[in-house]
Order: structure tokens, then sequence, then C-alpha cells
């Protein structure tokens, strides 16, 4: 039966939208994870420890997310486990999430000069501790607005977790236009709600690379 | 006992000999300048002798430890060697302060408090008392390079390298940094210096030494040296230098 688009179905996709954040933050502190751990095997001395972070970013940079979550999802089922959606969702986003974090985080300590490096040697500091006290705090402010670009590009793709039955924004979109038939409207209602949530961070990420730029 | 002692040191650069048989004691409280052109060795053997480049052969003993021995912790040796760089390297996102005292903070285990007198100290000691608290960006060049100075002094080496610490710098900078080391000298530091500043070596050198491809092609007391040079090639070089 066909029902009319109603404000009620309005409060559906705000609640929706909840998962959608959660699932974004999940997958953030996910990718954060594995992205520590890839920029810091970089830095390693031994060659195969940065040779498999390398490999690693490669294999994944190279399969689009979605087969990620069809793999961890559907691929896993039919091995006979039974998969948690959200599992498989924050799992899948965290593997390719991290590949691109990591090389954003290495990227920017690779951009502080070596004679900084040189520099903490020089007086004395140990490795681990030019790193935490020189370049760091460094890299951090160079890799800051890129961070917050890669969770606005996650807080989108979220919405392949729809494919796996993740009741978020989208699906819950995708149910509401099925039973009112007004996917013009829901859709939008949709649109604008990931654009709240986006603009601001977007906003955010702005501010702080012309106040990094102003102090350098 | 001299506080640092090469002996025949080789470094090579894959099959590119930089140093090459390279000897030099430096007894306490010397000044030694360094000249040479560039690619004659002379900053490589600097970086020596604090272990930022090892070496292939030969020793380098700084106040009686071996520097390339695997046991030498270079941590403490660096703490005994001070290095002050061409290009400054002061840390940019910190503070006049935090650059002079993280050191001696994290690595010496100074309190905070007791450091913030450390860094006024060595700041007067360059005349920039009034940067404690001032970014590296707001300095002009000289006075980055007196940070870079004190920055060094706050650990108190046992002895200081400077590596062409003025050649970055306009003319009219250069001279207040070369009235720091002066001040520096005049204290008692045991200070090498690899310069292109003939004057400074000539009035303030208690020796020279002149490298030319790889090798310490002639030493000796700065003033009497620099006015004869014995080799041609020292000869050849301060005249191209000095006109």
């Amino acid at each position: 039966m066909i029902r009319g688009f109603s404000p009620n179905d309005i409060l559906f996709l705000l609640g929706a939208l909840r998962w959608t954040a959660l699932l974004a933050a999940g997958a953030f502190v996910g990718s954060a994870v594995v992205g520590l751990v890839l920029a810091t095997m970089r830095l390693s001395r031994f060659r195969a420890v940065r040779w498999l972070a390398i490999v690693y970013v490669q294999l994944v940079q190279g399969i689009p997310l979605l087969v990620w979550l069809f793999l961890l999802y559907f691929g896993v089922a039919m091995l006979g486990f039974n998969v948690d959606p959200w599992l498989a969702a924050i799992l899948g986003f965290s593997i390719y999430g991290g590949a691109f974090l990591g090389e954003v985080w290495r990227g920017a300590m690779g951009s502080i000069e070596v004679t900084q490096w040189e520099a903490g040697a020089a007086l004395g500091l140990s490795i681990s501790q030019q790193l935490r006290h020189v370049i760091v705090p460094q890299s951090v402010q160079i890799a800051i607005p890129p961070t917050i670009g890669f969770l606005v590009q996650l807080i989108k793709n979220t919405s392949l977790a729809s494919t796996i039955g993740i009741l978020e924004v989208t699906r819950e979109g995708q149910l509401t236009s099925a039973a009112t038939y007004q996917p013009m409207t829901v859709y939008l209602v949709v649109a604008a709600l990931y654009f709240a949530l986006c603009f601001p961070l977007t906003q955010w990420s702005r501010s702080l690379e012309r106040k990094f730029n102003a102090g350098r | 006992m001299p506080v640092v002692e090469i002996n025949n040191i080789v470094k090579r650069f894959g099959s590119n000999t930089v140093l090459d048989d390279v000897s030099l004691s430096v007894d306490r409280g010397e000044v030694i300048t360094v000249l040479g052109r560039s690619g004659s060795g002379k900053s490589t053997m600097l970086r020596c002798i604090n272990g930022l480049e090892p070496i292939q052969g030969g020793s380098i003993r700084v106040d009686g430890v071996e520097v390339n021995d695997p046991a030498c912790d270079l941590r403490v040796l660096r703490q005994n060697v001070g290095i002050v760089f061409q290009s400054f390297n002061l840390f940019p996102h910190l503070s006049v302060c935090d650059n002079i005292t993280l050191a001696p903070r994290i690595v010496q285990r100074q309190a905070r408090e007791h450091s913030r007198d450390l860094a006024r100290g060595v700041l007067r000691q360059v005349g920039l008392e009034d940067k404690l608290d001032a970014f590296p960006n707001s300095l002009s060049g000289g006075q980055k390079q007196r940070v870079a100075i004190a920055r060094s002094l706050a650990m108190h080496p046992k002895v200081m390298l400077f590596d062409e610490v003025t050649s970055a710098l306009d003319p009219e900078l250069t001279g207040e940094v070369l009235k720091v080391l002066e001040g520096v000298a005049a204290a008692g530091m045991t200070m090498i210096l690899v310069t292109h500043e003939i004057g400074f070596a000539r009035r303030f050198g208690s020796r020279v030494v002149f490298m030319h491809h790889g090798k310490v092609h002639e030493i000796g007391p700065a003033a009497e040296t620099l006015a004869n040079p014995q080799t041609a090639e020292f000869a050849a070089f301060l005249s191209a230098v000095l006109h």
C-alpha cells in the first residue's frame, strides 16, 4: 500500500542518520588504527616490514570498497561463518580507509625535512623522542586537512553499507521511497542530511588549513 | 688528553671516498677552523664526529669515548658534542624557550621551571633574552642562528661543531653571529668550525685545517698558516676566497 510522505518519515530518516554517524565513527577509528600501523611500518628499518605495508596499500587500493564489503559479508558467510553486518562493514571500511590514512600520514611525516630528524638526533633525542616531540607535532598540522577530507568521504561511503543490510540513512531512504513512492522528496531529504553532516567538517578543515598556513 | 681525536678515518658514500685517511687531534679550548672547497669533505668530517655519519675506517674519540664503537651510546655522546647547522634547523612548532629546553628536559630530565632559567641564561649569552617566548618564524636569519647556538650551549657540551653557520645569512647578519661565536670562544669552549670566514679564522682560530680531496692537506697555527700557506692548493684557495 502506498502512503504519503509525512513528517514522521523525516524523523525515521533522522533516526537512521544516527547509524550512519555511528558507522562512520567506528570506521574512522578502525581506519586510524590500521593507518597508524601502516605509517609506522613504513618507518621501519627492516625492508621486509616496509615492503609488507606497501603491498598492503597497493592491494587494498586496487579493489573497490563495495567488493571488500561483499567479500567480508557474503563471502565469509559462504565459508560457514555467521557474519554480523556491522562487523563486516566496520572491518571493510577499516581495511580500505586504513590504506588511505596510512598513506596520508606517511606523506605528512615524509614532508618534514630530514634536517629536523637530524637536529633532534644531534641533541641526543632517541628515534622515538624525535618522532614524538619533533616529527609528529609538525606532521599533524599537515595531516589534519586531508584527514578530515577522508572523514567526509567516509561518511558518504557508509551509504555502501546499505547493500549488506545495515539500516543507515540511505537504506532507510530506499525503504521510505518504496513505501511512499516519492523518491525525489525522500532522496532530497537524504541528501540534505548527508550535507548537514559533511559541510561543517569541510568548513572546519578549511579554517584549520588557513590557520596553519598563516602560522608558517 | 685531547677532547677530539680523529685517527685515520675513511668515509665513503658508495664508491665515492669523501674522507681519505683523515687525522686531527683537538685539545681543550682550541678553536679549529676548517677550510676547503665544497666537496672537500669538511662538513662530512664534522658530521662524523657526532656520529651523524658512520665511518668505514679509522677511529674517532670524543673525550675518550670511541664514537664508532657499537657499544657507544650516541645519545650520551651527543650531549657532549653540540652541532650547529648551516640552515639553523630550529623546531618551527616550538617557541624559542621550548627549542632550547626540549633536550635538557627530555634527555637530561631537567624540571620545567629550572629549564626556563637555563633558556634565559643561554639566550643572554647570544644577546636574545627578549626572544624567550618568540617563535622561530618571527626571527631573522641571524637571530635564528643565534638561537640555534643557544640551544646547543644549553646542553653544556664539551665540544661544539659549527657547520658553515654563517653561509645562509646576508652579510649584515653574518656579523652578529660571528660576534656570538667570538663570545663562545672567549668563554673557553672547544670549537671546530667549518667556515669561509677567513677573518674570523685569523683572529680567533688557534689552528686552521685546509681540506682538499678528502684529505687534511695543510694544518697549522691559524694566523701564520693563513698569512703563509705552505701548499700551492691552499694558497690558490685563499687567493680565490679573498678576492
